[in-house]
């Protein structure tokens, strides 16, 4: 099993609630997501026994749901947002600044595997671009001095 | 876990007797149950539950002329209204929190800083139309706002004014948080029923509607976050307090979200038909354009409304006025843009997003966006031919009205009129292969 004691349990806490159990596939990829990182054929064959739904009914919802990364990531996932607001507030610099300072394109992960960079939709920050999100969290009103503040500190989390 | 530091015009609605959506968003433990019951919080719910029929209820907001804040501006108490009578299935309601138009940050704001308003507000439609179990779908990257609108559930639970005999009304009510996966399309209703039923978020031929049939085959209400925010308010105040705010028509008051090219980006609420000018040069809203540059053009409603110019902004900020300027009020998301920005280098951004966000059931809209990517990719990049425009035209005609649910006019309607507003752009960038304004925005 890939899946931990604590995210079958949140699991099955969150199907019971539900009227109709497939409704907890949604709720169990993020338990999963959160937990791993990505998602991929074997956690959906786990997920599926977990909640008591076919495997083919957890690939086909998560493969729709572009939050989740299909792939490992590196251990901070860097989403900017691309999207019109940002853009107009310099989100492409923001990516630029970025492939520069991890010495990485877009897309690509670092060597310590500490970060991977994209750059993803509408994160809903419109009025505080432009913004990334790392893993959980939302970061707004970014500068140049911001960013390396960010990094600096992740790095030093490893 | 960071919460949302956008600027809000709280202090301001405070001091009115008018505003009220964001009187508390900026008051420090307004997200504790306590602080909002000290604030009148729960007392217009238990007012709704104790001492009127759920008839009554649904009978004020549909007096109040309060309608969809989502986008769509449809009369909410006319919907509740179809929600049969006397079918023997349960009813749902569903609060859409999945705020992904491009320039729409509003609903995070409630979710975040007064997340029992929403609860409230939410509460109050479910006995409207004989709900016993609601729920809130928030889009899956809104961690923080997830994060308020489970305590803030837990703690509505502990105080009773969630769960079993509520009130000792006999009336029992349950609330689940779902959240969502990344994708826009779960922001129309019928796809978002398909998401919340563990599918995929592909929208469903309409009829049967969702008041009919919606999640699990039943009678199911969906309503955006801000919609149903205003609700307790009306409960509080009376529907003839509501339709005398805003204009005739267009009744209430309305988050807008500022963004892009203004000096003071944030959420505003203001009433219906105010002046849009003033909310991007009034100090007190957006404070003029960012350098004191000119003014380019502005999307009004997020990202799928259509362009208004400079000269075009006189314009108050309701559903009639917008529509008659061609556009729309849409989400109320304004995004700004200053003379520096290349009109072609807007619609790749936008249309790219569309085509990433069509769901791929209906053809028109799968294919028909990944063309208008194509074509406005190569014109932007200086491959434009000859024709281009005329052949975008063409496409566009062959995707509006002609998909399932609305992205696929979404996706046209800005093209469109960014073609009919800035056409001689597009032809200088097709004949010159090179864009008139060097569009670079450094983040600083």
């Amino acid at each position: 099993m890939i899946l931990t004691a604590e995210s079958i349990k949140q699991m099955k806490e969150r199907a019971v609630q539900y009227p109709h159990h497939k409704s907890a596939i949604l709720p169990a990829l993020t338990i999963a997501y959160h937990q791993i990182g990505h998602l991929n054929d074997d956690l959906y064959a786990e997920i599926a026994k977990v909640i008591n739904v076919p495997a083919g009914e957890v690939a086909e919802a998560a493969t729709f749901y572009t939050m989740f990364p299909k792939e490992p990531v590196g251990k901070h996932l860097i989403q900017v947002c691309h999207n019109i607001s940002c853009a107009l507030m310099g989100a492409d610099s923001l990516v630029g600044y970025l492939e520069k300072k991890l010495a990485i394109k877009k897309g690509e992960t670092t060597k310590d595997n500490l970060f991977t960079l994209i750059s993803v939709e509408c994160l809903g920050s419109c009025a505080t671009a432009p913004m990334m999100q790392i893993n959980q969290d939302f970061y707004e009103n970014l500068t140049p001095q911001k960013v390396d503040k960010i990094l600096e500190e992740l790095k030093a989390k490893g | 876990m960071f919460y949302s530091p956008v600027i809000t015009n709280a202090a301001a609605v405070a001091k009115s007797d008018r505003l009220h959506l964001f009187r508390y968003v900026e008051y420090p433990d307004q997200i504790k149950v306590a602080t909002y019951e000290q604030h009148g919080g729960y007392q217009n719910w238990r007012k709704a539950l104790t001492g009127m029929t759920p008839e009554q209820v649904a009978e004020t907001v549909k007096n109040s002329g309060l309608r969809g804040r989502g986008g769509a501006g449809f009369p909410t108490g006319l919907k509740w209204g179809f929600v049969p009578k006397n079918s023997p299935k349960p009813r749902y309601l569903v609060c859409n929190a999945d705020e992904s138009e491009p320039g729409t940050c509003k609903d995070r704001v409630l979710m975040e800083r007064d997340p029992h308003a929403v609860i409230e507000g939410m509460a109050i439609a479910s006995y409207a139309i004989g709900c016993r179990l609601m729920f809130i779908y928030i889009r899956g990257e809104f961690n923080h706002s997830i994060d308020r609108m489970e305590s803030a559930m837990r703690e509505a639970y502990t105080r009773g004014h969630l769960g079993k005999n509520i009130y000792g009304s006999g009336y029992d009510l349950d609330m689940i948080v779902h959240t969502g996966g990344g994708a826009y399309i779960c922001g129309e209703e019928t796809a978002l029923l398909n998401s919340l039923e563990g599918e995929r978020g592909l929208s469903r031929i309409r009829p049967p509607f969702p008041a009919i049939e919606g999640l699990y085959a039943c009678p199911t209400i969906v309503n955006n976050v801000e919609t149903l925010a205003a609700v307790p308010h009306i409960i509080n105040h009376g529907a003839e307090w509501y339709r005398k705010l805003g204009t005739e028509k267009s009744a209430g008051s309305k988050i807008f979200s500022l963004s892009g090219h203004v000096k003071r980006p944030g959420n505003y609420e203001v009433e219906l038909g105010f002046n849009l000018k003033s909310m991007i040069y009034d100090p007190a809203f957006g404070g003029g354009i960012l350098g004191d540059k000119k003014l380019k053009g502005v999307i009004p409603g997020g990202a799928s409304t259509p362009f208004l110019t400079p000269d075009m902004i006189d314009v108050q900020l309701d559903y009639e006025a917008l529509t008659a300027k061609g556009s729309m009020l849409g989400s109320g998301a304004i995004i700004v843009f200053h003379e520096e920005t290349c009109i072609v280098w807007v619609l790749l951004k936008l249309i790219h997003f569309f085509r990433h966000e069509s769901c791929g059931k209906c053809t028109p809209c799968r294919e028909g966006t990944a063309w208008l990517e194509q074509i406005i990719d190569r014109i932007e990049h200086g491959q434009g031919r000859p024709g281009d425009i005329e052949k975008m035209d063409e496409v566009c005609s062959n995707i509006l009205g002609r998909t399932i649910c609305p992205l696929g006019d979404a996706a046209v309607m800005p093209i469109q009129s960014a073609i009919r507003l800035y056409r001689d752009e597009w032809q200088y960038h097709i004949d010159n292969h090179r864009c008139q304004v060097n569009t670079r925005f450094e983040f600083k």
